[in-house]
């Protein structure tokens, strides 16, 4: 008798997982019933970072929960899914997420692929230099400094094609790796979009160690992806978006997540149609 | 769809050349040093034997990216130890050609082992017999065997060393899979055709180099 209900309770275990698994692969838009599938950065702190606790933080995080609760869903009914950067496209496409918050510059080859809500963020390129160094002013003088980068990230293209082609570029994995060679002095500087800077300068780890040198090499508006053709979660997002900024939630969450940095942000950018 | 290899923006006989340089270094120091650890497994010498086996355990049970890594943050990023490098991409390179040495190593020296024993023990035996010292008896018997023996298992290596070379564009060597990081980046729209194109690259390095040894290994087999 014990064998038996055992055996049953695997039973209705296993039956149990085969529909739940049913349910999350058979929706195709990325929400499933009142739950939604969000796309964010599991490792960029002050964007998009998933803490050692299991929670998420950042401001793409917060603007992601605030359009989804603008779109009707709670805080609780939200899944966030990691879409690293060269999944992002597919992962729209294939309706795993229903849209996309992680630092995702609007270019005309994404146009191509996916649509765009917002802009919701205009960032720029920058540098973080050590706090202590202020041997960096324009962008001349990047030509005789050692710059690290992330491999292929567009950052790494401008400064090796247009900035600064005679500067020394290391480009590495990922940024934190970057950040011990920048403590140490083996390179000068680390470059990618100020938001992700700032981010990194004010985790609480590294205060006081980083500054952001200010120079505007670039400009990055940071849209909200979707699935191509999609014109009513687009209109709706731009929507939530729209009221972010009006009634002052933008510039609360601008200021939380980045300001221990003395990040200069851009006022919120213009919604485009 | 494969139309951005046209631009000219991009330089995939320089990266792949750059990738088989990466696997032509690694694989001659591998060699060498595979063959050094494999001297101190078999030696009569306690130390070295436990040097030899305690070194093997621990580095090919280490992940590769965690190998490279740690010669990136540690030997150069710490230490600031460049390995005669002026820029970032050629210590990149040297960096990622001692990590990859350090690594495949284990797996030569593993291979070897597995020669050393297909000779007989009576060989050995012989050679001491005839007042051989122990390096006599490695170098003038039992390695030329055991090499002709492992020649399929090294080639197993080599092409493993090969598409392990992808890993070192996470410590900015400018080979293959960093170039194809930047067509990621570049090239949304036409993702799989990207990696299609590396993936080609790959079975173009790697087939000829496991048909080749493939041939080779029958020819040289010690006939027993």
């Amino acid at each position: 008798m014990k064998l038996r209900s055992t055996s049953a309770a695997a039973a209705a275990a296993v039956v149990l997982a085969l529909t739940a698994t049913a349910c999350g692969g058979g929706s195709d838009s990325g929400s499933n019933g009142d739950k939604i599938t969000v796309g964010i950065k599991f490792d960029q702190p002050g964007l998009g970072l998933k803490t050692p606790d299991g929670t998420y933080a950042g401001f793409d995080v917060d603007v992601a929960r605030y359009v989804a609760k603008e779109l009707g869903y709670a805080e609780d009914k939200i899944n966030f899914k990691q879409a690293p950067s060269a999944e992002r496209e597919n992962l729209i496409k294939n309706g795993d997420v229903k849209f996309v918050v992680a630092s995702y510059s609007i270019n005309e080859k994404r146009k191509k692929e996916v649509d765009f809500a917002g802009p919701y963020f205009l960032a720029h390129q920058d540098l973080l230099v050590r706090a202590d160094d202020s041997s960096i002013t324009k962008v001349e003088d990047l030509n005789t400094k050692k710059l690290c980068s992330v491999t292929g990230s567009t950052s790494a293209q401008n400064v090796k094609d247009k900035l600064a082609p005679k500067a020394d570029l290391q480009q590495l994995g990922g940024y934190s790796e970057c950040l011990t060679g920048l403590e140490n002095k083996a390179v000068d500087a680390l470059t990618t979009d100020d938001s992700i800077l700032a981010g990194y300068a004010s985790q609480k780890e590294h205060a006081g160690k980083f500054k952001l040198a200010g120079l505007r090499m670039s400009d990055e508006k940071y849209g909200i992806g979707v699935k191509k053709g999609d014109d009513e979660l687009r209109g709706k997002i731009n929507k939530a978006l729209e009221k972010m900024v009006s009634d002052g939630t933008w510039e609360k969450l601008v200021k939380q997540h980045f300001g221990p940095s003395g990040y200069k942000y851009e006022a919120a950018p213009k919604v485009e149609n | 769809m494969f139309d951005f290899l046209d631009s000219g923006q991009y330089d995939l006989l320089g990266a792949f050349w750059v990738t088989a340089q990466l696997a032509l270094y690694s694989a001659i120091g591998s060699l060498i040093w595979g063959t050094a650890l494999v001297s101190m497994r078999v030696s009569p010498v306690p130390l070295m034997r436990a040097f030899g086996t305690a070194y093997v355990n621990i580095v090919r049970n280490t992940p590769l990216t965690v190998v490279l890594v740690a010669c990136l943050l540690g030997l150069n990023q710490t230490l600031l130890i460049t390995l005669g490098g002026e820029r970032s991409e050629g210590i990149g390179f040297r960096l990622a050609v001692l990590g990859l040495v350090a690594y495949t190593g284990t797996f030569v020296c593993e291979a070897l082992r597995s020669g050393i024993n297909t000779v007989p023990a009576g060989q050995a035996e012989a050679a001491r017999a005839l007042g051989l010292s122990f390096t006599q008896v490695l170098t003038l018997v039992v390695l030329p065997q055991a090499f002709r023996a492992a020649v399929t298992p090294l080639a197993n290596v080599l092409i493993a060393l090969t598409k392990n070379t992808t890993v070192a564009a996470a410590i900015g060597a400018a080979d293959a899979a960093f170039l194809m990081k930047e067509m990621i980046e570049n090239e949304a729209d036409a993702l799989f055709a990207v990696f299609a194109v590396f993936a080609f690259g790959f079975i173009v390095l790697t087939l000829p180099t496991g048909l080749i040894l493939g041939w080779a290994a029958k020819r040289l087999a010690v006939k027993r």
